[in-house]
């Protein structure tokens, strides 16, 4: 995103609401952090940076082929010692997501299988950037699916509507509409107030327009979490975070939700899946994609119960930039493939299910005789959540030139 | 019917801004170009290029510059080797001797916990030094102490140590005094212990009071109190302890960007296994020697490379048809990781026309370039039964059977000499040095220079020092800082005096650098986007009033007004 456009595109919003170049004073009125801020649907999105491997995640146990493409990785069948937790007869959980397996039964958690992005790239730097402009093989979209999908508001909005947590903003929050990046909910602020205005000024009157942008966007956000800074949180239902980065990030997403503040668009990233090498361990719940996913499974359920009955206004989705090869390589680990699974769970969600036509892993079933083939664009499921559960409409500008085929995911 | 209005209204404002936006948009991309054309006032020029050729510009720099003159001073730092090195700089390096150690000296002198179990067990050797073997010696006598207690392995060190250990050695009055008191008097309280005492004292204090004495302490106890944490992680506070003070205080800037440049291209994540033990030798003797250097033995040093070769898996992939993959250890075989991110991130770049089976052919080529012993910090080496002879084909040529380790070097050629790559190198150091988006005639120029010269750095860098686009008023402070580039040149602009650096180091991380801590092979991001958010910017208004008001630890600054100029957006911009 150019940023002269982002700025003209603020102005220009101003504009259309007939305040024209509003002086400073009237645009904090536009913001006004004491706006009363009716509930809106709320979108969470999680990112699995590394390419995770779905095949272990979402197990296939009723295909043979997959157990002789994995002599030695395999997630046992269900009942076996650290066996798959069966779903359906077919697929099953990866025995350390436990903590999923009745938000399934319950039907509030859906499962998409064989879907991720339709360009044929294994590098993970471009499929990370496809999935998160939204726009697979397009390399020149500057800004991000999240950003774009945010509706487009008349008058007062949230400075807070669109977060991410950590210390970048994400290409997929990229864009014309304000959205920051939020490393903690308590350590977002300048730390002394008198240095606090100084710099507000400096940043309103910056050269640099996008800087100018973002200074805006972030004394506004300021302001709207100073009065939630002080309170401590807790986690309501007992609900019980693991430690480490996406459990503090969901616990923080829960506790923006539930203050009220505005969120609508929520992004959050967890590292480390690019397992080559040694991706299981001794046993099929030991290992790094074992550990990676305990926190997953805990994290994601945590939030579901700490959240209750407010999930009813949210969906959380999960995805990953591309899936790895269907057979294990000579390192007792996975290569670089092509689709994945995805996660979506909420309280508008027909979950209990997992979407999606399964391809098989046959040989010539096969993509390029290696990866499981994809029968679902990612776009289906997050339009899908864009247009029924944001209730935003303008899929064409999120998505331009796809139209999503929607599943009955919500 | 609600939902419906406002879908109208929305699609209404949301054509007409699009609409004015693409037009403005193309208008602008048009003036943008044309920004690259208009050469920047005289008396700007050298306050661009110590913006671009260092890490900031400390008082007194510009003054220095027009004296030798802007281009024998970029001649100069183009030749480091020509130029006498900081004194100071020198003496706060010797302090950190992790970085003249081999991986190996390393693993013996800076064990893990799991290693100092293994000594225990006597399944590895106790360090050769003896100041650190009596150290280690005194964790194991504790570890030791703790397996008779039944108590948690794991948590030794760094851990809570039983307070009667203190008492054992101290009387009640030397406790008190180590725990109270300013930090200079209870370092004094330190050294006022007998000296056979003192390395039982370090050993057994707790973490906290270990953490006060630090601050005040001289250097050479301060490494005492470091080895007493946890010998393992001295390493990586050498290594960024040493990033930071070679960016503040060396006289080789360029040297030191480039080194920056480069290790983030060729980027290892310090924290996957063995690499802990590998990234010092990687750094050291990998890239720095190259940095100005030719392409092609850059590419080769990190091929061979222990850290490299462990980081993308390469040292484990085995040929499908080589003579051990057909043995008893069927289980082993081919591992794309490297042969992909080489093509991809190293040298073609992921448009430079290379196909999948040309990531499968490369792998087969590297199959056989493993590491002797990687948990012992062992060194490159070529094992024939790991590689598979047959014949390849990569990217069009043929590489003939039984080739060996040649296999791997004609790739290196291959990608090392490809116009793809002379493309892709150049684009990326112009992102780096001269604008977020590179005017393509700069590239092709800088491209033309790679191709001629065989991929010579300086001759690359010479070639973009001396066109138009570098003077230009579209290059002249458009690049926004990244975090290291923030921290250290806000240093260097007060006037700062770094006695340890690892407070700033953290600084780094909280800003979105950790320092060697890229997870992924694509390092950082070149460009300005990467660091224009909300999280980024407040947390650099804090860090400035943190440094200027003489709040950061390890540093003192000249000039502790100027918290708000160094949180203020010029500053974010260079």
């Amino acid at each position: 995103m150019s940023s002269t456009r982002r700025y003209f595109l603020r102005n220009s919003a101003l504009a259309m609401v007939g305040v024209g170049t509003a002086p400073l004073w009237l645009k904090r009125a536009l913001y006004a952090a004491d706006a009363p801020t009716p509930r809106k649907k709320i979108l969470v999105a999680i990112f699995q940076r590394g390419a995770a491997d779905g095949l272990n995640i979402v197990v296939p146990h009723g295909e043979k082929a997959y157990y002789n493409l994995r002599p030695t990785i395999s997630i046992p069948r269900p009942g076996a010692a650290a066996g798959a937790l069966d779903l359906d007869g077919f697929f099953g959980l990866h025995p350390s997501l436990a903590p999923l397996q009745p938000l399934f039964a319950q039907g509030h958690l859906a499962i998409v299988d064989a879907v991720g992005s339709p360009d044929p790239t294994r590098s993970h730097f471009d499929a990370q950037d496809y999935m998160e402009s939204g726009t697979p093989g397009l390399k020149a979209t500057t800004s991000g699916w999240m950003n774009r999908a945010l509706p487009h508001e008349q008058g007062k909005v949230s400075p807070v509507r669109a977060v991410a947590l950590g210390p970048t903003l994400p290409r997929a929050m990229r864009g014309d509409e304000p959205a920051i990046s939020l490393a903690s909910i308590g350590g977002f602020q300048v730390k002394d107030q008198m240095a606090a205005k100084q710099f507000e000024q400096m940043y309103e009157g910056a050269k640099d327009a996008s800087l100018a942008a973002t200074g805006r966007e972030t004394f506004e956000a300021v302001s709207m979490l100073q009065s939630i800074q002080k309170q401590p949180y807790a986690p309501a239902n007992g609900a019980d975070y693991p430690k480490g980065r996406l459990g503090d990030s969901l616990r923080q997403i829960a506790q923006l939700i539930k203050s009220d503040v505005g969120l609508e668009m929520a992004f959050a990233d967890v590292p480390g899946w690019d397992h080559h090498v040694n991706e299981v361990g001794q046993r099929a719940d030991q290992g790094q994609l074992a550990n990676l996913l305990r926190d997953y499974g805990q994290a994601i359920a945590a939030f579901w119960q700490d959240m209750g009955d407010r999930m009813a206004d949210v969906s959380l989705v999960t995805m990953s930039e591309f899936g790895r090869t269907a057979h294990e390589n000579g390192n007792r680990g996975t290569d670089h493939g092509h689709a994945n699974c995805m996660f979506v769970m909420g309280g508008d969600v027909k979950g209990g299910k997992v979407y999606g036509k399964w391809p098989g892993l046959e040989k010539e079933h096969l993509y390029e005789n290696r990866d499981l083939a994809l029968t679902t664009d990612f776009r289906d499921v997050l339009g899908e959540l864009v247009a029924r559960h944001l209730g935003n409409p303008t899929l064409n500008g999120v998505f331009p030139g796809y139209s999503p085929k929607f599943l009955g995911l919500v | 019917m609600r939902k419906r209005t406002w879908a109208a209204l929305t699609c209404a404002a949301f054509l007409s801004a699009t609409m004015a936006a693409s037009a403005y948009a193309g208008k602008k991309s048009a003036d943008e170009a044309r920004q690259f054309f208009k050469e920047i006032p005289k008396e700007q020029r050298i306050e661009h290029a110590l913006n671009r050729l260092t890490f900031g510009p400390r008082p007194g720099d510009a003054e220095q510059v027009r004296a030798i003159g802007l281009k024998q001073w970029i001649d100069q730092q183009l030749h480091p080797e020509r130029i006498a090195e900081n004194p100071v700089l020198l003496e706060k390096l010797k302090l950190l001797d992790t970085l003249n150690l081999s991986s190996a000296e390393l693993v013996r002198n800076y064990p893990t916990p799991q290693m100092i179990k293994q000594m225990v067990s006597g399944q590895m050797p106790f360090p050769n030094d003896p100041q650190k073997r009596m150290l280690i010696e005194k964790l194991v006598a504790r570890y030791e102490k703790r397996q008779q207690a039944g108590g948690d392995a794991a948590a030794l060190p760094p851990g809570a140590p039983a307070p009667e250990e203190l008492r054992q050695v101290l009387t009640q009055d030397e406790i008190r005094s180590l725990r109270a008191g300013t930090p200079q008097e209870r370092v004094q309280a330190f050294e006022a212990l007998p000296a056979d005492k003192q390395i039982d004292v370090i050993s057994a204090l707790p973490q906290g009071v270990r953490q006060a004495l630090f601050v005040a302490a001289p250097p050479e106890l301060r490494r005492k109190l470091e080895l007493a944490g946890g010998p393992a992680q001295v390493i990586q506070r050498d290594l960024t302890e040493a990033k930071l003070l070679r960016a503040v205080y060396s006289n080789r800037q360029l040297e030191e960007v480039l080194d920056d440049f480069w290790f983030n291209h060729f980027n290892v994540f310090l924290d996957k296994g063995a690499d802990r033990y590998l990234v010092t030798d990687y750094e050291r003797d990998a890239i720095r020697p190259h940095v100005l250097g030719k392409f092609r033995d850059l590419l080769e040093a990190t091929a061979k490379s222990p850290a490299m070769l462990f980081y993308l898996d390469n040292w484990q992939s085995v040929g499908p048809n080589a003579p051990q993959g057909r043995g008893k250890n069927r289980s082993r075989g081919l591992n794309e990781n490297y042969g992909r991110e080489l093509m991809e991130l190293h040298t073609l770049g992921v448009d430079g026309g290379y196909t999948q089976k040309d990531v499968t052919e490369v792998a087969r080529c590297f199959t056989g370039w493993t590491i002797n012993q990687p948990q012992r910090g062992g060194q490159f080496v070529f094992n024939p039964r790991l590689h598979d002879n047959g014949e390849k084909t990569v990217l069009g040529v043929k590489i003939p059977a039984g080739g060996g380790i040649s296999d791997g070097e004609k790739v290196l050629d291959i990608v090392a000499h490809h116009p793809a790559t002379a493309r892709f190198i150049s684009r990326e150091l112009a992102q780096r040095f001269v604008a977020d988006d590179p005017p393509q005639a700069l590239i092709d120029a800088m491209a033309a220079t790679f191709t001629k010269t065989r991929g010579d750095i300086r001759e690359v860098l010479k070639t973009m020092f001396n066109s138009k686009e570098f003077w230009s008023v579209g290059a002249y402070r458009s690049k926004m800082k990244s975090p290291l580039e923030l921290v250290a040149s806000a240093v260097r602009a007060t006037g700062g005096n770094v006695d340890f650096a690892f407070p700033l180091a953290n600084q780094i991380a909280q800003l979105g650098e950790p320092l060697y801590r890229k997870i992924e092979p694509t390092g950082y991001s070149n460009s300005s986007k990467e660091w224009n958010n909300s999280a980024g910017l407040l947390a650099r208004m804090n860090f400035a009033l943190q440094l200027a008001g003489n709040k950061m630890q390890g540093v003192k600054v000249d000039k502790p007004a100027e918290g708000i100029a160094l949180g203020s957006p010029e500053f974010q911009k260079r």
